[in-house]
């Protein structure tokens, strides 16, 4: 028999397919290492990457993990829509577990009503770990995300509580990643780790991926605050002496509702959104996230706390 | 699965891929001033990361921006003032993106750039006019060397602290010609620069115009993608078995995919192939990328192979190319140059787990043949392995590998030891 085609020497891929081709290698390697993994849904654009790098990874088979999403009950609705119809669209398992349950429950106690409940979202995760006895949670962060993730391992060793020691990681040498964990230790793994915001993008663009409304240019009520845009929600309301302004805005990230910032923009396509990352000057985190802008090592403390 | 599609498809009109390359050097030599120049000159640094630096280097009471703090990542070294870990940064030209493994160039910290080196393909090694060749520039070399990195570029920085004076220069490139020869590395280039000002490395600058040759950034440019080089022998290292076994589905009630990347060469379909250890022999029947049904697959690519026969193939298996089956080794031993990265010595009375490709076996150290002293490059005599010690040993193994040299495969050719205890990884090793 003859080959279809002969093969090309020295082709090499382009860069969007190399990210794509390492990150279906590491999906791969959780699934062929670990005996419990889930994987963290939760609508926003990283994790909508996940999951189509999930179908090129395990398709015609079923993803070899259920999805999970850890939900504090402060998310824009459009985003949980969203994530409903994309997990049911895949046919594939959606676990939600809430921060409010953690609330009841008395394990998350809030310091004041309007407190964000971005960091209690640690708490919640861990108790759903524990509850399912998950021993990987497949995540989308991205190493050029913030200062802290730039030495973070694809496969990034949690201890029993949940606790990220950032001097006490795995080496990880060549593409051999080690996920063997000890019961209640669990890997977090970040497929997507070489990516940038841009790169994500791109590849939205190349796959033609659907996303929830709001990363698009639409026009909200907002309130300018500590240099950042914030919207006017039930949750975030208008304070007295606040000048509301009706602006085009679009969202970068799409967190909690109490810390996440849109920003200012026309783009109401991911074409638009491309060229103005690419000539962005503000980082992602930056520009949307009021949580980290406390402190620098701010994302340091959350991790070392159990934060995805 | 549809009509045959060929790949790749390019995604945009020049894109030159992706490169990995290694900094070395430490922060005296201004490793952290090129990276920041670097990322500041190719327009990666965004606004507010800029406004950060700026605060805490007036706060420092320094008069200009101090780019090193771009690279000085987290809490806990900020406050020892020295960097303890592989740091990744990323930015692209719009032509190729780049990674950037920032490695340590302390002393103790041997692990780190070894971890660092392990997937680059072009390092960049820093010496400081001022100083010239030093210990440490020969053990960032050895290192460079040992761990297979296909390109080495000498750059010598601070050149503006030397009056930008040619003969600086030339007498450094002199020096580090005759240790590298000694050293057997053949592919080495140079380059005059100063990161504090920005000279030849995205932009010329006027001071150096005695130097012809290309900027950094034009270097990186047009350096070689890994697996462009030589022809490659197929490998492919099993990682996942897919069995949908779906019921409604007659089409899929026997499929059997065997996933994986392919980690060199290439595969068409057609291609006889055999799986080892097993010695099993198939044919490719189809190739399938994605979903998508191709008619080969290149190196570094992520695919599902489906044979013609049934055979039984798991996760550790590897498939190659019939013709080649000679070209591998199955073997119960291994001989090895071994980093050792953990605090804890090697204990040889232990048996340690083995990972190579997706395989694994349980390992006894089967003798030490000597310590390569990084510093004077000579080989001493051993009897235990330590943390950041570099060491020819030899493992004998329960079950066999399949194993390449690591000079002709750094993907079949790396394994890593881990420690069942505490499942730590606590050493990396090259096969001889």
């Amino acid at each position: 028999m003859t080959t279809l085609a002969p093969a090309p020497v020295r082709q090499t891929l382009d860069h969007l397919d190399w990210l794509e081709a390492e990150a279906i290698y590491i999906l791969r390697e959780v699934a062929g290492q670990c005996s419990n993994p889930a994987l963290l849904f939760s609508g926003g654009k990283d994790s909508i990457v996940l999951l189509r790098l999930a179908e090129k990874a395990f398709r015609p088979g079923r993803f070899p993990f259920p999805l999970l999403h850890i939900d504090t009950g402060h998310n824009y609705s459009e985003v949980i829509d969203f994530r409903d119809a994309r997990a049911c669209e895949l046919g594939e398992r959606l676990i939600v577990r809430s921060v409010e349950s953690s609330m009841a429950r008395g394990t998350v106690r809030l310091k004041s009503s309007d407190e964000s409940r971005n960091k209690h979202q640690s708490v919640t995760l861990l108790e759903a770990i524990d509850e399912f006895g998950f021993d990987a949670c497949i995540g989308g962060a991205r190493r050029d995300e913030e200062k802290a993730r730039a030495k973070e391992r694809i496969f990034s060793f949690r201890d029993e509580f949940g606790g990220w020691d950032p001097k006490n990681q795995r080496p990880e040498l060549w593409d051999l990643l080690n996920a063997r964990v000890h019961r209640g230790e669990n890997i977090r793994a970040f497929p997507i780790s070489n990516w940038t915001e841009l790169d994500v993008w791109q590849y939205i663009a190349r796959e033609n991926l659907g996303l929830p409304p709001i990363y698009f240019a639409h026009t909200r009520p907002v309130v300018r605050r500590g240099g950042l845009l914030q919207p006017v929600t039930e949750l975030t309301p208008v304070r007295e002496g606040d000048a509301v302004e009706l602006l085009r805005v679009r969202f970068r990230t799409v967190g909690d509702i109490t810390c996440t910032a849109p920003v200012e923009s026309e783009a109401d396509t991911v074409a638009k959104i491309i060229a103005e990352t690419a000539t962005t000057t503000i980082t992602e985190r930056g520009a949307t996230r009021l949580d980290d802008q406390a402190s620098e090592a701010a994302m340091e403390q959350r991790k070392k706390e159990g934060y995805f | 699965m549809s009509a045959i599609e060929h790949i790749p498809e390019f995604s945009a009109p020049v894109d030159n891929g992706l490169l990995r390359f290694l900094t070395c050097g430490s922060v005296d030599d201004g490793k952290s001033t090129l990276i920041g120049r670097l990322l500041y000159d190719t327009k990666a640094i965004l606004a507010d990361t800029l406004h950060a630096i700026e605060r805490t280097s007036q706060r420092r009471g320094m008069e200009a921006i101090d780019l090193s703090l771009l690279t000085d990542g987290l809490l806990a070294e900020r406050e020892q003032g020295i960097t303890i870990d592989v740091a990744y940064r990323y930015f692209s030209t719009g032509r190729r993106k780049y990674i950037i493994a920032d490695a340590p160039g302390h002393e103790q910290y041997t692990r780190n750039m070894v971890t660092a080196a392990s997937t680059a393909n072009l390092a960049i090694i820093l010496i400081d006019a001022r100083k010239g060749v030093l210990t440490q520039t020969r053990r960032h070399s050895c290192l460079a060397h040992l761990v297979g990195i296909p390109h080495l570029l000498v750059a010598v920085n601070k050149m503006d602290l030397v009056g930008y004076d040619r003969n600086v220069f030339e007498r450094i490139c002199d020096e580090y010609r005759k240790f590298a020869r000694q050293l057997g590395i053949s592919d080495v280039r140079f380059i005059p620069l100063s990161a504090l000002n920005g000279d030849m490395v995205v932009d010329r600058g006027d001071k150096l115009d005695w130097y012809q040759g290309p900027t950094l950034i034009d270097i990186l440019e047009s350096a070689p993608a890994a697996h462009s080089e030589r022809d490659e022998r197929f490998r492919f290292p099993v990682q996942y078995v897919c069995r949908p076994q779906k019921a409604d589905d007659p089409l899929l009630h026997d499929y059997r995919g065997f996933m994986g990347r392919v980690e060199s060469g290439e595969i068409a379909v057609g291609d006889e192939v055999v799986v080892l250890p097993s010695e099993r022999r198939s044919r490719i029947k189809h190739i399938q990328l994605g979903g998508r049904s191709v008619s080969y697959a290149l190196a570094e690519q992520s695919v599902t192979l489906l044979l013609d026969e049934e055979i039984d193939i798991s996760r550790g298996d590897m498939i190659m190319r019939s013709c080649d089956e000679k070209s591998a080794l199955v073997t119960r031993r291994i001989e090895a140059m071994l980093c050792w990265l953990s605090e804890s010595p090697l204990d040889a009375r232990r048996k340690y787990l083995i990972r190579q490709t997706t395989r694994e076996s349980r390992g006894l150290l089967d003798g030490i043949a000597y310590r390569l002293d990084i510093n004077s490059l000579e080989q001493v005599a051993a009897d235990r392995i330590g943390m950041n010690d570099i060491v020819r040993v030899a493992f004998r193994l329960a079950h066999p590998l399949v194993v390449d040299r690591y000079s002709e495969n750094r993907a079949t050719g790396a394994f890593i030891v881990i420690d069942e205890s505490t499942n730590d990884t606590v050493g990396a090793g090259m096969i001889l």
